[in-house]
């Protein structure tokens, strides 16, 4: 350990570490950095985290400079501001400044340091460099404009270290020096380098123009496209209704967690975002004369009680099928009633169509974010195959549908379902083929309408939160399925998602002694077992 | 050879030239002709004797490298990690690109085989089997004259597996680079090496831990190393003391407007008016001396009046310049130092590798600022601002190159302030650049 004092301060700091990294563990000062990212290697070019060293005769980059016993650092002295401001002034001298058209404007760390440490005398007063590549897309998600770019090289490590992909490069010298790419720009998480370029120079083309940043909400929450539970912030448009065709999620972007994703997300689920406002069943319906009707919420449920004693009368022919898409507070309810409460006959989660593309990275096969979860609330559970195969020999006589399209069996399987089976009940956040073809269809809240928690694959339970209003009729389907127990006579008295995590965390071994801020700030590892738990989170190992 | 070039390597009269001493003699590049004269004798016997023998003799010698920096060449050779497991290189720095520095051409040129044998010396006593040879890219025939060294010195067991049956192993490797400037910084110079682009590298780690291959490295001048046989040959007492001097021979490239420019081996510590005036046939045309630059374009100027100063590192330092490359510019009374800043400015804004933001953005700014004096569209305010630039660029790199871009519009400007001013306010030249000042 090494004694050290930063802006007079003193703090007990791990031998070793460069002074960058003693200022952001100790939180009590901060220098401007664009090339420095704690992902990738040290760069060093960027030059602008200067700080001043007593003793040493010159400011020096905190970067990479390493902390020594008795060290005293300033990061507010004059000589240090000096540094910091001539060399932002000359980050700016060829910058084209045209922050009005600039998507990053409000992000922009030129923006941002320049509030705090410009000169406000620009002494520039040349032709700017001109560079050739504005506003061109580089591959599928990423826009290049080379004249924003401050080289720092961040874009240039992640292709090379993180994906090893390799497509970026800087080319010429000079300050005729810039970022290009020798390849397309077409990788798993090439997302990522708009979230690390400090500048305007790579733009999400996603995200280019929705709208300002400043107008953006957001909210911490987890990404529901694989077992692995990246974390993420959506981010919404909650002020303006009527703004782009009544989008609210405008994107999705990774949050840091050492122990998940590290500071890094996959495009497949940075840019799966849209299914929320998109296809979305809008309201509760019900089938009349062969049509599906709007309908009122209590009219439903009266009509969904009718269906449910009808069950209860012979569960034993009834099915339930739902998805580890839900959280574990949603599948706790539907176990409790569906399975405990109305004992159907057949209770499944799984099928074979959520395997997919893994790497040793962050994406994983199971593109649940919460199987562990659903297999320690359902126990072993029969695969959903089987139940459609039952349907199908007509050993049905209903079939409760929680989020499953069952088109994915064949384009015919719910023309055939419908003929074998009575009553069908969808309940879910878009239309599918199921729900078109089902006798009562109830709108539930996408996982960004939510609260709750998922457990990824090595068993971490983490929180997803609430970050726009359910849409149109949809409610979280933990609130439906309480109001349908209340119908047949069981009250739950929950009010919010945490106080069914609370339920479930008394009943569960494998959740007991985890709550809501216990599970603050990186998820908490639960005491149950898990199919991935032997596997190392690779992102750790990364 | 012709007779106009016939005073490279002169050492002053009676002195048996050192470094240069075969520079003037036909063929001297071919092994049979060096060979007779006893070329690769003090190798052998260094070979023989232990390695910290050849060691302890550079360190008593003081020699220091002639690359630029002028670090002592034994230190640095004792910054090398004692017990590493992985393999020492020695790499010849023959990136020879300071302008108005040619000295290292004429020995990779002339007498490669002295080069050889001092890298044969210098590895046995850093204990490094493998030394590369970084020659620059428009050396052509410098580097086909080491290359047909190397094979020459292969062919006769004196590289290779047994050097000199002595069961000790050196491989040399020549390699050409591409034509860039800051590829003679050491780092970058490992990145070029290594196939990676010429970036200067970030310190610490130093190349004597981490260098070539992640290899602990040991990056020396040409000039240096020839003379580490030399030391040899002469043993350090003489050589240091050769021709009067305390420090040793040293090879001085002077250009620009003299009677007889070449390069010249001279004691280390005589003045520069003794180099101009009494080797260097003076002022070419009888002109009288505006300014000179000392070290190579890098160093800062010097006016006529501070040319009794001597010719060493030391010296020059405390003088506020440097010896740098020992590359000396002599310019004379009609020379516009407008003009010669922009060439200054042009220089470092073309070869600024691009990697650290204030030297990037600062040469080419510098660059744009003189380019629109010259242009007579200058203002007075702009020589502060060349200035402010200057000192913003400088120290706050990876590498030196800022420093080397930012000295001379330093002390174009501190001392020849109002010829900048007058240019500026008048819009023409003092200097007999003015009618192509107007022509451009």
């Amino acid at each position: 350990m090494a004694n050290i004092t930063i802006d007079g301060k003193q703090y007990t700091v791990k031998d070793g570490i460069t002074i960058i990294e003693a200022i952001d563990q100790t939180k009590g000062s901060d220098v401007p950095r664009y090339c420095y990212h704690p992902g990738l290697s040290i760069a060093g070019n960027c030059r602008v985290c200067q700080v001043e060293v007593e003793k040493m005769p010159r400011t020096v980059i905190a970067c990479n400079t390493t902390v020594a016993e008795g060290m005293v650092i300033h990061t507010q002295s004059e000589k240090a501001k000096v540094s910091q401001k001539v060399v932002l002034e000359f980050l700016l001298a060829n910058h084209p400044l045209d922050c009005p058209v600039c998507d990053q404007a409000g992000e922009c760390k030129l923006q941002d340091y320049y509030m705090e440490y410009g000169t406000y005398d620009p002494k520039f007063n040349e032709n700017k460099v001109k560079k050739t590549k504005k506003a061109v897309a580089i591959g599928p998600t990423i826009n290049l404009d080379q004249e924003r770019c401050v080289l720092c090289s961040r874009c240039v490590r992640f292709t090379d270290e993180i994906t090893k992909t390799h497509e970026f490069g800087i080319f010429d010298r000079g300050d005729h020096a810039k970022v290009d790419v020798y390849s397309e720009l077409n990788n798993k998480y090439s997302g990522n380098v708009a979230d690390i370029c400090p500048v305007g120079a790579l733009t999400d083309r996603d995200f280019r123009f929705k709208m300002r940043v400043w107008y953006l909400a957001k909210k911490k929450s987890v990404c529901p496209g694989c077992s692995r539970g990246c974390n993420i912030s959506i981010e919404t448009e909650n002020s303006r209704p009527y703004h782009l065709k009544k989008e609210r999620v405008m994107r999705l972007k990774p949050v840091e967690n050492p122990d998940v994703n590290k500071w890094w997300m996959c495009d497949d689920g940075r840019y799966a975002y849209k299914s929320i406002d998109a296809g979305r069943i809008e309201k509760v319906q019900v089938r009349k004369a062969g049509k599906l009707e709007e309908t009122t919420w209590e009219n439903a449920l009266a009509a969904a009680g009718q269906i449910l004693t009808e069950a209860a009368s012979n569960p034993g022919r009834w099915a339930f099928i739902t998805s580890p898409q839900h959280t574990n507070e949603e599948l706790f309810l539907q176990k409790k009633f569906f399975k405990d409460a109305l004992k159907v006959g057949k209770t499944a989660y799984a099928w074979s169509f959520d395997h997919g593309f893994e790497d040793n990275f962050l994406i994983k096969a199971d593109k649940n974010p919460n199987t562990a979860g659903a297999s320690e609330i359902f126990g072993a559970a029969e695969d959903i195959s089987k139940v459609v195969d039952a349907a199908k020999r007509g050993e049905i006589d209903g079939l409760i549908i929680f989020g499953r399209d069952l088109a994915r069996y064949g384009a015919d399987t719910l023309a055939v379902l419908r003929a074998k089976v009575k009553t069908i009940l969808y309940c879910g956040v878009n239309v599918n083929a199921a729900s078109a073809v089902a006798d009562l269809v109830l709108p539930a809240a996408s996982y960004a309408e939510l609260d709750g928690t998922f457990t990824n694959f090595e068993g971490r339970v983490q929180r997803i939160r609430k970050a726009i209003e359910p849409m149109q009729d949809a409610r979280p389907s933990w609130k439906i399925v309480q109001d349908l127990a209340a119908g047949q006579g069981m009250i739950w008295k929950n009010k919010r998602s945490e106080d069914v995590f609370a339920a479930l965390a008394a009943e569960s071994a494998a959740f007991k002694g985890l709550t809501y801020a216990g599970l603050e700030p990186h998820g908490k590892i639960w005491s149950g077992t898990t199919a991935g738990a032997a596997e190392t989170a690779s992102a750790g190992a990364r | 050879m012709s007779a106009a070039n016939a005073n490279y390597g002169l050492a002053p009269a009676g002195l048996e030239p050192v470094v240069s001493r075969y520079f003037n003699l036909p063929d001297a590049w071919k092994i049979e002709t060096v060979l007779k004269l006893g070329a690769y004798e003090t190798a052998k016997k260094a070979l023989a004797g232990k390695p910290e023998d050849v060691l302890k003799v550079v360190m008593d010698s003081g020699l220091r490298g002639c690359g630029g920096a002028g670090f002592p060449t034994g230190k640095k050779w004792s910054f090398l990690p004692k017990d590493t497991k992985k393999p020492i290189y020695l790499v010849i720095n023959a990136d020879e690109g300071e302008p108005g520095t040619c000295k290292d051409r004429y020995i990779l040129e002339r007498d490669p085989h002295s080069l050889i044998e001092g890298i044969i010396m210098s590895c046995y006593a850093i204990k490094s089997h493998k030394c590369y040879i970084y020659i620059r890219g428009e050396y052509v025939l410098p580097a086909a004259r080491t290359q047909a060294a190397v094979d020459e010195a292969y062919a006769k067991g004196f590289l290779g597996d047994n050097v000199f049956g002595s069961g000790y192993r050196v491989d040399i490797t020549v390699h050409r680079g591409a034509g860039a400037y800051i590829c003679g910084e050491e780092t970058a110079l490992l990145n070029s090496l290594e196939g990676k682009r010429g970036l200067p590298r970030l310190k610490p780690p130093f190349p004597a831990v981490v260098g070539l291959f992640g290899c602990p490295t040991i990056i020396n001048n040409v000039e240096t190393i020839a003379s580490v046989m030399h030391i040899g040959r002469m043993g350090a007492e003489n050589f240091v003391k050769w021709g009067g001097g305390a420090i040793g021979p040293h090879l001085y490239s002077v250009s620009g407007h003299v009677a007889k420019p070449g390069v010249y081996e001279l004691p280390m510590g005589i003045t520069l008016r003794d180099i101009i005036y009494t080797h260097a046939g003076g002022v070419r045309g009888g002109k009288k001396i505006k300014a000179v630059i000392p070290g190579g374009m890098s160093a800062k100027i010097l006016r006529a009046d501070e040319i009794d100063v001597k010719m060493d590192f030391d010296s020059l330092k405390a003088a506020g310049t440097m010896l740098g490359s020992s590359g000396v510019m002599v310019m004379d009374e009609d020379v516009c130092m407008v003009k010669a800043l922009l060439y200054a400015c042009r220089f470092f804004a073309h070869e600024s590798c691009g990697q650290c933001s204030p030297c990037r953005e600062g040469t080419g700014w510098a660059l744009k600022i003189i380019e629109r004096i010259y242009r007579g569209e200058g203002r007075l305010e702009d020589l502060d601002t060349l200035l402010s630039v200057a000192g913003g660029m400088e120290g706050r790199t990876i590498c030196v190159f800022a420093e080397a871009a930012a000295w001379p519009i330093q002390s174009y400007i501190a001392k020849f302030r109002s010829e900048f001013e007058d240019y500026i306010k008048s819009g023409k030249s003092a200097g007999r650049d003015m009618a192509a000042a107007h022509a451009h």
